[in-house]
């Protein structure tokens, strides 16, 4: 039952973690078409930003400032890089974010050196919340749901219920028709590149001293971010937030099961000290998001909630 | 129109010497190469050097059977250039360890022939449902698939060996070509063997019916279907040619360095492949060959130099990107093209100078990073050039930056300018 | 009677809740050459695509020479003999014109998928390449890049592609379209003398080119045939009269033939 409510309570705080790294994907991916490579970049950027930030000021001002000064890098990298090579096509435009994934991990390990470094929960919400089950829970989780949660009321409120969120979800779906309704394209993709990158910066600096803080960051999320918005669907948000809180859920479960191959089709005669009857369901945890890549890429290629193919 | 049945169409196809020069003196010059090398007396660093760049060379053109002529996006193409890799070293272990007749009549120089076997069935499993997809997606099922791979090669620490990998000891068996495999020299008439082996079976294959037809289908998947060709039959075929040269690559790499790690499946190495080719140039057949050559290069002469190498690696890559998706080929053949042409003196002179600018900009940019990394090192070193010493607070270093940096972008404004000004 | 080139019974396409065919019969002798005309938006395109395997019917049947081709994949059915041109230029820009003919050629000369044989070598292949260049008239520009071609010679060449593998049923989608009218008159000629024998369906919106052509002409309004004639007996149905009206170029055409 402990198990069951932590990893419930994990999971969630993860999958919400995700999302906010992944929904500016989903819409960059679906309104541009570009597979930003260097997505996960922009949330390492986020923890590393506000790491400095807090160093000098303080963890509040940094979790304003942090995705902002993100969002600046982003639309500054729509701007001067990604758009002149739009017209070369998406496999250049994907190639583009791949070197500029590279680029952004050799600039951070020399700003910030090749070693995590020590950002830390700030002191005022680092003490126990309440108690569960005999176990602490610590009140930083508390307030990641808590921001995840009000970023996730604001997204649906601008998309929903502002002019500039109504284009935006016509252009997700429709991506080609927004030009011709005589909107500044090239603006909307900058802003829209810009606020996306900003909340994968925001999802850093929460997330950054909930996890770690170093350089792997960025290449060890970038293919789980990819793995949320395919599986989501183009083109659905709803779809990423379903896929990212699977994720999450699934990957925090999977950790927490201890029993292994052997245990599962001893039936079989699979013998636990053989090579594959001693493997765990725990160390299989890494794999989910990329065999659920490969499946639904098969198996449903738009994805859970997309409203077309990739 | 003329009915004259019997007419020969002969002369549609490039002429003798046509063929002579574009096809067969490039693979004599390149033998000739390969033969003069150690007549040069190399150092063992330029022997390894050569050794890695003749293996780059093999999985570089592999790829680019499937990016630049297939027009399949692969980041996990490292899976096949490492399972090839590693069958070839069991497959050595099983010489060195004599117990079946047939192994122990097979000679090391021959691996390369269990990595091309192994990589094609490799690509024959993994690219059944990967290819039923192109695009984008092909791209995230082979990244995907790559992961997979990756994660398996840890796990499975019998066939993979661990963290450690598998090792073995080339020095065994029955001896081809009167060839230890001892020396250094040995393992170098091995690799250039290969190297132009591989070569010349990837070229071969752009010149099959279904070489052609790749090309066909990258640049009009509909249209072949009306010409009577399954798209993704197509595709299917070339990932396991593609698969089975990068197989190849990984037996040539098993007995040059005689390790191989679950870390060479991995995405580093698949992304280290795809900016080879792409940075030599997918369109060109010489292109990758020239990125691999570049790649190792940079990779074991920079990396001694500087720590920032990969930063380097990456501007280069966004550079190729932006402004001259042909690649380094593209440049090459762009500039002999000029040159064939006469009268194009003013071009010339704006490539001149688009090169000063690019050039000027470029060491403001290598000041800034090499004064950066030595700072950020924090061992209190110092970058010093040509006796100059310059450390992040000397005003100098920043004098010498943004005036670089000005001065090519003046030069590179001047260049278009002139352009605009022609245009 | 002999078995039809192309048979095709109750055909039925639905895009969502949009019927876009509904109900096609249609029957071609071997050696007929069939006109396909209406106005805009009458779904002779889809039909194409219906017939050539690109879209999968919602109901019906399609036998070609009496075999059932109904949901096959485009590339069986064009093995099968039946071959189609695109209503916009659909050739292999970044190859010279005779590979583009000899991407063409390869399949039906049995060279299929193989890896073992250099293109270069293989003499039939160079033939016939040569043949079908000779006949549409391209062979001075043979090694021509296709993207540098001018605009009717793509069409020609789109032409050529669509008749090297030596398909018997051909379908021409529009190949006059956005021509001049010297060009008009040549590619004319050069689908007459280049389907010669075969069976032909054309899609064409110019009047000229569809009554001078055809044997038998089947007007498409709103996804059904309204009728289907010799060019005569279409000129004179009223129903066909009433489906162009408005139309006066056409009107004329209707009544008097090519201006």
């Amino acid at each position: 039952m402990e198990t069951i409510v932590f990893s419930l309570l994990n999971g969630v705080i993860y999958g919400l973690l995700l999302f906010m790294l992944s929904s500016g994907l989903t819409l960059i991916f679906s309104m541009m078409g570009v597979l930003n490579f260097a997505h996960a970049s922009f949330y390492m950027l986020g923890a590393y930003f506000a790491y400095s930030i807090a160093g000098v000021t303080n963890f509040w001002i940094a979790l304003i400032l942090a995705p902002v000064l993100v969002g600046l890098v982003g639309a500054a990298v729509e701007k001067w890089g990604l758009r002149s090579v739009h017209a070369n096509g998406h496999v250049a435009e994907l190639l583009f974010t791949f070197g500029l994934a590279y680029l952004i991990d050799e600039v951070v390990k020399i700003i910030w050196g090749r070693n995590a470094v020590d950002y830390r929960v700030p002191e005022l919400l680092d003490f126990p919340m309440f108690e569960l089950f005999g176990a602490q829970y610590p009140a930083y989780r508390v307030f990641i749901l808590l921001v995840s949660v009000g970023m996730l009321a604001a997204l649906w409120f601008i998309l929903n219920r502002t002019r500039a969120g109504l284009i935006i979800q016509a252009a997700l779906t429709h991506p080609h028709m927004v030009g011709h309704l005589g909107h500044n394209v090239p603006r909307i993709f900058m802003s829209v590149f810009g606020a996306g990158c900003a909340l994968a910066g925001l999802a850093g600096v929460i997330g950054g001293n909930y996890l770690v803080t170093d350089p792997a960051m960025a290449v060890q999320m970038g293919p789980i971010v990819f793995v949320v918005v395919v599986v989501g669907g183009l083109g659905s948000l709803t779809g990423a937030f379903l896929a990212a809180m699977l994720l999450g859920l699934m990957q925090t479960f999977a950790v927490g099961i201890d029993a292994s191959f052997a245990d599962i089709f001893g039936w079989l005669g699979l013998s636990a000290t053989s090579e594959l009857g001693g493997i765990t369901i725990a160390s299989l945890a890494p794999m989910i998001p990329f065999l659920m890549l490969v499946l639904i890429l098969m198996v449903r290629p738009r994805g859970l909630m997309g409203d077309r193919e990739l | 129109m003329q009915s004259n049945s019997v007419q020969s169409y002969e002369h549609l196809a490039p002429s003798r010497a046509v063929k002579i020069r574009q096809r067969f003196v490039p693979f004599v010059v390149m033998a000739v190469v390969l033969l003069l090398i150690p007549f040069f007396d190399p150092s063992r660093t330029m022997y390894s050097l050569t050794a890695a760049m003749g293996i780059n060379i093999v999985f570089a053109l592999s790829y680019n059977m499937l990016l630049g002529r297939g027009g399949l996006l692969s980041f996990g193409h490292a899976v096949y250039f490492g399972l090839g890799g590693y069958a070839a070293l069991h497959a050595m272990n099983a010489i060195d360890a004599g117990n079946s007749a047939f192994w122990s009549n097979y000679p090391v120089f021959m691996l390369p022939v269990v990595g091309f076997a192994i990589g094609a069935l490799a690509g024959a499993v993994i690219g059944w449902p990967s290819c039923k997809r192109s695009g984008v997606p092909f791209a995230m099922i082979s990244l995907g698939v790559a992961e997979l791979v990756a994660a398996a090669g840890y796990m499975f620490g019998s066939i993979f060996g661990g963290e450690m990998g598998v090792t073995g000891d080339r020095m065994v068996g029955p001896q081809a070509f009167g060839l230890s495999m001892g020396p250094v020299e040995d393992v170098y008439w091995f690799i250039a063997f290969w190297t132009f082996v591989g070569t010349l079976g990837i070229y071969a294959f752009t010149r099959t019916p279904l070489g052609k037809m790749s090309e066909a289908t990258r640049d009009n998947p509909e249209r072949v279907q009306f010409v009577g060709y399954d798209p993704n039959r197509v595709r299917y075929l070339v990932f396991i040619f593609a698969g089975a040269f990068a197989g190849l690559a990984g037996g040539m790499s098993a007995v040059n360095y005689e390790i191989f790690t679950p870390e060479s499946l991995s995405l580093v190495p698949s992304g280290l492949v795809l900016l080879m080719a792409y940075i030599g140039g997918i369109r060109y057949f010489t292109g990758p060959i020239m990125g691999a050559i570049l790649l190792t290069y940079m990779q074991s002469m920079l990396s001694d130099y500087s720590e920032a190498w990969l930063l380097y690696l990456g501007l280069l890559f966004i550079a190729i990107v932006m402004y001259a998706p042909g690649g380094v080929a593209g440049m090459v053949f762009g500039l002999l093209e000029i040159f064939r042409h006469g009268g194009a003196r003013e071009m010339l002179i704006r490539r001149v100078q688009q090169a000063v600018g690019v050039a000027l900009a470029f060491t403001g940019l290598v000041i800034l990073i090499e004064v950066a990394v030595r700072w950020s090192n924090g061992y209190g070193e110092v970058f010093e050039p040509f006796g100059l010493h310059l450390g992040i607070d000397t005003p100098l270093s920043w004098i010498l930056i943004l005036g670089f940096f000005g001065a090519g972008f003046v030069t590179l404004r001047l260049a278009r300018n002139n352009e605009e000004g022609h245009a | 009677m002999s078995t039809p080139a192309l048979s095709i019974k109750g055909l039925k396409k639905n895009f969502g809740p949009a019927e876009i065919i509904c109900g096609v019969d249609l029957d071609l002798e071997p050696g007929e050459r069939h006109a396909i005309i209406g106005p805009n938006g009458a779904g002779k395109s889809t039909l194409f695509n219906l017939i050539s395997g690109l879209y999968h019917p919602t109901e019906g049947s399609v036998k070609l020479k009496g075999e059932e081709i109904t949901g096959l994949p485009p590339h069986v059915i064009n093995r099968m003999g039946l071959s189609r041109s695109f209503q916009v230029s659909n050739i292999f820009a970044n190859m010279t014109v005779r590979e583009n003919v000899r991407c063409g050629v390869l399949y039906s000369l049995g060279h299929g998928y193989s890896f073992w044989r250099n293109v270069g070598n293989l003499r039939e292949v160079q033939q016939k390449t040569g043949e079908v260049l000779e006949r549409v008239g391209l062979l001075d520009k043979a090694h021509l890049p296709a993207a540098l071609l001018p605009y009717a010679d793509q069409r020609t060449l789109e032409i050529a592609i669509t008749i090297a593998g030596g398909a018997d049923v051909v379908l021409l989608d529009e190949p006059t379209a956005g021509m001049s009218h010297s060009e008009t008159d040549r590619a004319v000629a050069l689908i007459e003398q280049a389907t010669a024998g075969k069976t032909l369906i054309i899609v064409e919106h110019d009047m000229g080119v569809v009554f001078n052509l055809a044997d038998r002409i089947s007007v498409l309004v709103y996804g059904q045939i309204i009728a289907t004639g010799t060019p005569e007996e279409i000129r004179g149905d009223p129903r066909v009269r009433e489906a162009y009206l408005g139309d006066e170029d056409e009107q004329q055409v209707l009544a008097g033939g090519a201006q």
